[in-house]
């Protein structure tokens, strides 16, 4: 008998039970669908993360400081950073939460104190009027570019352009306003507001810069740039390596892509306990399915067919039952990813190689858990087969 | 003096036709509880080329026992049996199906069909599992369910038939496969005297096409109708030119 006879037999039984056959679908079509739709959302998210990342520039790096009370930079020591073959421009960043306030409308924002590269480092762009200079800076101009977001909701119907805001009770031109980014790592890129440092520090009572970005010269000096900062550092601040940190947009992608891989892991893991579960289910159904059938082995095996025959019905109808069950997962879980693409804000990326592989993963469920059961009905005796009613 | 004519008997037969079953000292015994159940004692038979024979014999005396023997769905524990001069016996399960599949046509007292198949995938079941293609098996199993009368019940299951046409198709069955010999265990059983005697008729009209036929029966009028007749009584095989046929055996027989 070949395995085609065989794949008829297997469709005909399954269908002459629907119920039982769905129901013992059940289990693999839940697991198959929730591994394509997590892993759907997760790699969405870590999808558009790294394009966020992608897109500031690849010749970025950042200097974070996490311990500000050992490692204070001031502006003057800027100046051994730009002196730096590999650096073509640095900007300080002194942040603050902030209240900002225009007639009624009031608003809770982070206030970002910075210097003209800025604008050209972050690679952001203006809607409306001009960035911070050098010397507003130096004078201790209060003046304001608003972020889209910030600029809308204080400025609901005119143009923010030359009017005044409120920063902490202080009085603040607004010269400019930036071009939407969109939000990023769940915060949003335009609900802020970039003001000169010197004014920023003022303002706030903070003299603490806790960052530095800066453009490399070029891509390819990257990790160059990346040491003779930390060269720089390292002399400014001997011994305090720990309180700051400098990185790239490479090394920020590598974090990320290790948060994907455990997210992955993590995926795999709930996959295969699904998996594991509704494999158990077919095989119940299966054992069941061969005791029921016992008279129908005992008929089979009288009129000529042989231990294989029968071991291939049962296991190929585990396998059919299976594989229906992951196509239908499959399908499912494409779909509801697709909703929740729709009707939520997260990303949704599809991810053909583990849609191929949770499909060749209920293959796999139908062979292993359905070998014991079909084993079991090859091996009836006959004569004792026949008997059973 | 029994072996010897035995002896005799068989160097008779070789010289004129070869047995197609040969069964020697064939016994078979069921523990049950710590009491021995000879359910067959050293049971010896020749069956030949056109034989149709007849097994009779109480309630519980081994006839089924026996026919499972000889459809190779059950070993013994000793003796030997051949069919076409090969030993069963010690043949492995796949080889045994093989034999079921081309050599044996069983047919059941309670049909034993497939109750999801209709009749026509019923009869076509052994060819499927000789690997005949789908065309060709399709036209022999319509071929023998008309022999059966029963061209018009292709599309019936089972469970939509009666007793009678239950049992023809189980016959049809048993034929698709052309099997030299056809095992009939009690095929009238379950049926009216009327539809017994039509499927007693068929199985004739097939043992003159060349089939062997092996019947079992409670019914002396049907075993009458055999060319041979054999009983079995408490595991033992006799066959004695058919004296117990006789009225004083009839009584003899709880019949
Ligand atoms: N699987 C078994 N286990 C135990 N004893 C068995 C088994 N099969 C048959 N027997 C015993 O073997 C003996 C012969 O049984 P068998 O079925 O061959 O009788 P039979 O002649 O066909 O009877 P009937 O005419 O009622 O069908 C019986 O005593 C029965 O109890
Ligand atoms: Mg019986």
């Amino acid at each position: 008998m070949n395995l085609l006879e065989s794949v008829k037999m297997a469709i005909k039984s399954i269908k002459s039970n629907k119920l039982r056959a769905f129901l013992t679908m059940l289990g693999i079509i839940i697991g198959i669908s929730s591994v394509i739709t997590l892993v759907a959302v997760g790699q969405g998210s870590s999808q558009s993360v790294t394009e966020e990342i992608g897109s500031l520039g690849t010749n970025l790096l950042t200097l974070s400081v996490t311990d500000t009370e050992s490692v204070q930079l001031n502006l003057d020591q800027l100046e051994h950073f730009d002196d730096l073959s590999g650096i073509s421009e640095v900007a300080p960043i002194s942040s603050e939460r902030v209240m900002a306030k225009k007639g009624d409308n009031s608003i809770q924002v982070s206030i970002t104190g910075t210097t003209s590269p800025y604008l050209s480092i972050r690679d952001l762009s203006l809607s409306a009027g001009r960035f911070i200079s050098d010397i507003e800076n130096e004078l201790r101009q209060k003046i304001v570019v608003l972020g889209s977001d910030t600029a809308s909701t204080l400025f609901p119907n005119t143009n923010p352009i030359g009017e005044n805001i409120q920063i902490n009770g202080v009085s603040f031109k607004v010269v400019g306003v930036l071009e939407s980014v969109g939000s990023s790592l769940g915060t949003s890129g335009d609900n802020v507001i970039i003001a000169p440092l010197s004014t920023t520090q003022r303002v706030t009572k903070n003299t603490t810069i806790n960052t530095l970005y800066l453009s490399a010269e070029n891509e390819e000096m990257i990790n160059r740039a990346k040491f003779q900062v930390q060269g720089v550092m390292t002399t400014l601040f001997p011994n305090s390596s720990d309180s700051y940190a400098v990185s790239s947009q490479d090394d920020l992608m590598e974090t990320m892509s290790s948060v994907t891989d455990t997210m992955t892991l993590m995926l795999g893991g709930i996959a295969s306990i699904s998996l594991l579960v509704g494999g158990i289910g077919v095989m119940n159904i299966m054992l069941v399915s061969v005791s029921e059938r016992t008279k129908e082995i005992g008929i089979r095996k009288a009129i000529g067919a042989n231990r294989k025959s029968i071991l291939l019905q049962f296991l190929i109808e585990a396998v059919v039952l299976s594989m229906i069950g992951g196509l239908i997962g499959v399908v499912s879980g494409l779909g509801i990813a697709k909703l929740i693409g729709i009707f939520s804000s997260l990303s949704i990326s599809f991810s053909p190689s583990v849609t191929i592989l949770a499909f060749v993963f209920s293959f796999a469920i139908g062979i292993i858990f359905g070998v014991f059961p079909a084993n079991k009905a090859s091996k009836l005796n006959p004569i004792q087969a026949l008997r059973q009613e | 003096m029994v072996q010897l004519a035995q002896v005799v008997q068989e160097e008779v037969d070789s010289n004129m036709t070869k047995p197609i079953i040969e069964i020697n000292h064939l016994s078979k015994s069921y523990e049950l509880g710590g009491e021995t159940v000879h359910a067959l004692q050293e049971v010896s038979l020749q069956i030949n080329e056109g034989d149709f024979l007849s097994i009779i014999g109480p309630s519980g005396s081994g006839k089924s026992t026996f026919m499972n023997m000889l459809g190779c769905l059950d070993k013994p524990d000793t003796g030997e049996y051949l069919l076409d001069g090969k030993n069963v016996t010690t043949m492995k399960d796949h080889e045994l199906a093989v034999i079921r599949n081309v050599k044996i046509g069983f047919i059941f007292q309670n049909f034993n069909l497939l109750n999801k198949y209709t009749a026509l995938e019923n009869v076509e079941l052994p060819l499927v599992y000789r690997g005949i293609s789908v065309k060709e098996r399709r036209d022999t199993a319509i071929e023998c369910l008309e022999m059966v009368g029963l061209g018009d019940r292709q599309y019936h299951l089972p469970t939509q038939l009666s007793g009678g046409q239950q049992q023809r198709v189980a016959i049809a069955r048993a034929l698709a496969g052309n099997p030299s010999v056809l095992l009939a265990d009690e095929p009238t059983g379950a049926l009216d005297s009327k539809t017994g005697k039509e499927v007693l008729k068929l199985l004739k009209e097939l043992n003159e096409k060349g089939h062997i036929i092996i019947l079992i029966t409670h019914d002396l009028e049907v075993a009458r109708k055999a060319k041979r007749v054999v009983r079995i009584q408490d595991g033992q095989l006799f066959e004695n030119g058919g004296d117990w046929l006789e009225p004083a055996g009839i009584r003899q027989n709880g019949h």
